[in-house]
């Protein structure tokens, strides 16, 4: 069963005072989630992630469309219980406690009063905040709040959790602390649903990605598909101080540090610098073939996006 | 989605009918406690504390009294015995709010004033339209006022003859005002008089129940001067035949008047067995003075007119 | 779903204090035994009536512009610090949510007036000495005050859940003195003729009516009041806040939280 299923939700605001223009916030959005998968959904700021993301919560109302969450419609108030959500750059009650907070979550999800306690401690502790538990929130740092926020989503243990870019912010500690959780949720069997425009966490972590931008949907499927689907390069570095000049004339990128020189080509290149290396008696120290990143698909997706657009304009 | 609908429905729902409950109870609790407001407005008696208490917005304030003077004086005729105690305070409230209401020193001198149909407190109407008069020296309407109760109530013909003598001398004065300060020296406590201050009143204000009052006025006048007139025709038969006349027309007869006088509403007056000039229908005159059948006394509905 | 509600209540309150609301308390009861202190001296035979009418006033006062300063916040706040997000994405109706705020606003205002009726006694026995049955009269004006809170809050609540903070006040701050002269609004109302009329009627209704709540000065001079208005006000302090209150719920449902 699909974790969650949108089937064409469309948000469009009419913006400006007197002729009300729309402004297309989410195009008719298809989608699907499967249950158990980090599902990852890039896109720019102001793509219309955390539109979607709205919609999901119904905290705004669709122009069109509808969505199912674990299986039910996604207005249906029982979907709430199994759900949790991380807003973007969150902020809570700054007058409680972490403890407090958690507390009064629970008793909002409905948590009875005995596990409460219990689960309290024990996500206090899953996200590293037990020594500060007795902490005013208004003293707590970004990544603090962040680590709380998730604390307040997996509380009452949902099946689905929702996160809106949830390393924003972080130093580099709290972005591993952070993929961490999200890779023990995934243990747990839950399904993870998370919004981000870091491509590099998006890679690590998700098993399948939905690229948005201005609203629309440029692209979804499995990273190793994507990445996979633009030609290979291979990395290749030797001993030395500089790059022969046959391979040079090839080659777009050189770097020299060291003693090492390191280029990239194009596979099917790479026996022929390795030819000319032997010729050179350069000692020959890795070949490594080199995987396009999820950020040049990206890329490559809204750029063709820009081009399609401004065609048809 | 339907949830969301449900709930709006509810909430609308829930939101008229709250609306005409709380409108049915404000209703009836009105009826609870006519008089309650105006009591509890006068605790704060004192003028002075409610200026200050106005944070400078005088004037709306002196509105706001204005009208709850009237609204006060207006509801209390349903009574049978009107109690208007609160009618001075609430003018003078309103005065020394805003001296240059001047409606309110009109409607004091009238109604504050009369015993008949008011609250029956002429030195105190004196004194709130001599304030008037103090911060308006130019308007001569005021002196009329002044004159009009030394006339009406206090029969001081003298005191009411200055009056009128000193609003005649304002600039741009109506010039009956004059003419009454001569009136009175000759002409004081007769029907003449009174229909000339009646008549006056009646031209010259605005405000709609003043005028009602001085339309009745006039009408009650014009019974008595009948009522004196035919009963004095009557004096006059018993004093010549020793007894009194058997008909309206043989009265009539003696009198030399060959039409049957009729009151204003075109009903003819009535000669009693007793020898009594009477109205037909008393109710219709509630301010007259003659031609009242003995110990009638105006149902308090007559007065619901204004 | 109650059990939701009385949580809501409760942190509602609980922000309230920590925000350190209670803390007008200190000003009241310097305000209040300052009075009666100075009135004691003075002893015109009129202590009684300046410590009744001067405690009740300032009840109501410091309460008002505390159910206003705080009620409208109540949402906006949460919606511009996106606190609400969190709230709402966990099975917790809309509505469930503004007549929790309610109940948490409805609730400070209770406690904080009770406080203050301690005072109020306190400053009573001091310029007296003793308690008369007269005084039980003042129960019944603090518990006029606190419908009167009631209807403020239910309207504070109804501005926050569309309006910025400040429209809010200056909104729930005009009702209030419109409703103080509601009586004369309708007088005026009575008086107008056509269109005017009944759009003036209509406006006399929809305005909190507020002078039937305020018996400070004639339990001051010590008038019994009816049985029948504690009722009706009780009746109308509750169909007026449903009234708000459901328009709170019917604007708030159909937001969308941008």
């Amino acid at each position: 069963m699909a974790a969650i299923e949108i089937l064409g939700l469309e948000k469009t605001y009419k913006i400006g005072f007197w002729r009300k223009r729309p402004k297309h916030a989410l195009y008719p959005l298809q989608l699907t989630v499967e249950d158990g998968e980090i599902f990852g959904f890039l896109g720019p700021n102001g793509a219309g992630k955390t539109t979607t993301l709205k919609l999901l919560m119904g905290l705004v109302y669709p122009t069109a469309g509808s969505a199912r969450i674990l299986g039910r419609e996604w207005t249906d108030p029982s979907v709430k219980a199994q759900i949790g959500f991380l807003p973007e750059q969150p902020y809570f009650y700054d007058y409680l406690t972490a403890h407090e907070l958690l507390e009064y979550y629970g008793q909002l999800s409905g948590v009875p009063a005995k596990q409460r306690k219990q689960r309290v401690e024990q996500v206090l502790h899953q996200v590293g905040l037990r020594d500060v538990q007795g902490l005013q929130l208004r003293k707590f740092s970004k990544g603090m709040l962040q680590r709380v926020g998730i604390g307040q989503a997996i509380l009452h243990d949902p099946k689905l959790v929702f996160l809106d870019e949830p390393m924003s912010g972080l130093d580099p500690m709290g972005r591993r602390e952070v993929r961490d959780l999200m890779e023990e949720l995934k243990h747990q069997g839950k399904t993870v649903f998370f919004s981000t425009h870091i491509l590099s966490d998006a890679e690590a972590l998700c098993d399948r990605v939905a690229i948005i931008h201005k609203g629309e949907l440029r692209g979804v499927g499995r990273v190793e598909d994507l990445t996979s689907t633009i030609q290979g390069k291979v990395e290749i570095i030797w001993q030395g101080t500089q790059v022969p000049a046959a391979i040079k004339a090839m080659v777009a990128e050189c770097h020299v540090s060291g003693d090492r020189v390191r280029v990239i080509v194009e596979e099917n290149q790479q026996d022929m610098v390795i030819d000319i290396l032997r010729r050179e008696r350069q000692r020959l120290v890795a070949v490594i073939p080199v995987r396009t990143s999820l950020e040049a698909y990206f890329v490559e997706k809204l750029r063709r996006a820009e081009t399609t657009a401004g065609s048809t304009i | 989605m339907k949830h969301r609908k449900k709930i709006s429905l509810i909430a609308g729902a829930c939101l008229v009918l709250s609306l005409v409950a709380s409108s049915i109870v404000l209703h009836r609790t009105d009826q609870l406690r006519p008089q309650a407001t105006l009591d509890e407005v006068l605790f704060l008696n004192s003028p002075k504390v409610i200026k200050r208490a106005s944070l400078g917005f005088d004037g709306l304030v002196a509105c706001i009294y204005w009208t709850r003077a009237v609204q006060y004086f207006g509801s209390r005729f349903r009574y049978a015995e009107p109690n208007y105690s609160l009618l001075a305070p609430l003018l003078e409230i309103t005065t020394q709010l805003d001296p240059h209401l001047v409606v309110a020193y009109d409607f004091g001198s009238t109604f504050l004033a009369s015993k008949q149909y008011g609250a029956g407190e002429p030195e105190r109407a004196i004194e709130l339209v001599n304030y008037g008069i103090h911060n308006n020296p130019d308007n001569w309407r005021l002196y009329y006022d002044l004159g009009f109760v030394y006339y009406m109530e206090l029969k001081d013909y003298k005191s009411a003859a200055d009056a009128f003598e000193r609003g005649s001398r304002v600039p741009n004065a109506h010039p009956f005002v004059k003419i009454l300060a001569a009136q009175m020296a000759q002409h004081a406590g007769e029907y003449q008089t009174a229909r000339m201050l009646w008549s006056a009143t009646f031209q010259t204000t605005h405000d709609k129940q003043i005028k009602q009052s001085a339309f009745e006025h006039l009408r009650a006048l014009r019974v008595d001067e009948d009522v004196t007139h035919l009963q004095d025709g009557v004096t006059h038969f018993g004093e010549r035949t020793g007894r009194l006349p058997a008909s309206m027309a043989e009265l009539l007869a003696a009198m030399g008047l060959d039409r049957v006088p009729v009151d204003p509403d075109g009903n003819p007056y009535k000669l009693t067995p007793e020898g009594r000039v009477e109205v037909r229908v008393p109710d219709d005159f509630a301010f007259a003075t003659k031609g009242l059948p003995p110990g009638y006394k105006p149902p308090p509905k007559a007065h619901a007119q204004f | 779903m109650r059990a939701r509600i009385a949580h809501i209540a409760s942190n509602t309150f609980r922000e309230a204090v920590r925000d350190r609301v209670l803390y007008n308390l200190i000003a009241f009861v310097l305000l209040l035994s300052g009075a009666a202190v100075l009135v004691g001296q003075i002893s015109i035979e009129i202590e009684k009536l300046v410590v009744i009418n001067l405690g009740l006033t300032a009840v109501s006062l410091f309460g008002v512009v505390i159910a206003i300063f705080i009620g409208i916040g109540l949402v906006s706040k949460e919606i511009e610090k996106r606190t609400l997000y969190t709230v709402l994405s966990r099975p917790v109706r809309r509505w469930e949510f503004i007549i929790g705020k309610f109940f948490g606003l409805a609730g400070t205002l209770v406690v904080n007036t009770f406080l203050m009726a301690i005072g109020v006694f306190g400053a009573l026995f001091y310029v007296s000495h003793k308690f008369v049955r007269a005084d039980a009269l003042i129960l019944v004006a603090l518990y006029f005050i606190i419908l009167e809170f009631i209807i403020i809050c239910s309207l504070s609540l109804l501005f926050s859940s569309f309006s910025s903070p400040l429209l809010s006040a200056v909104f729930a701050f005009s009702l209030f003195v419109i409703g103080s002269f509601a009586e004369d609004l309708r007088n005026f109302a009575g008086m107008a003729h056509g269109m005017s009329r009944w759009l003036a009627t209509g406006a006399a209704y929809v305005v909190p009516n507020l002078s039937a709540f305020n018996i400070i000065s004639s339990i001051a001079h010590e008038q019994p009041v009816a049985g029948q208005l504690v009722l009706q006000n009780t009746l109308y302090a509750l169909f007026y806040a449903s009234m708000a209150l459901s328009g709170a719920v019917l604007i708030f449902e159909r937001r969308d939280l941008k």
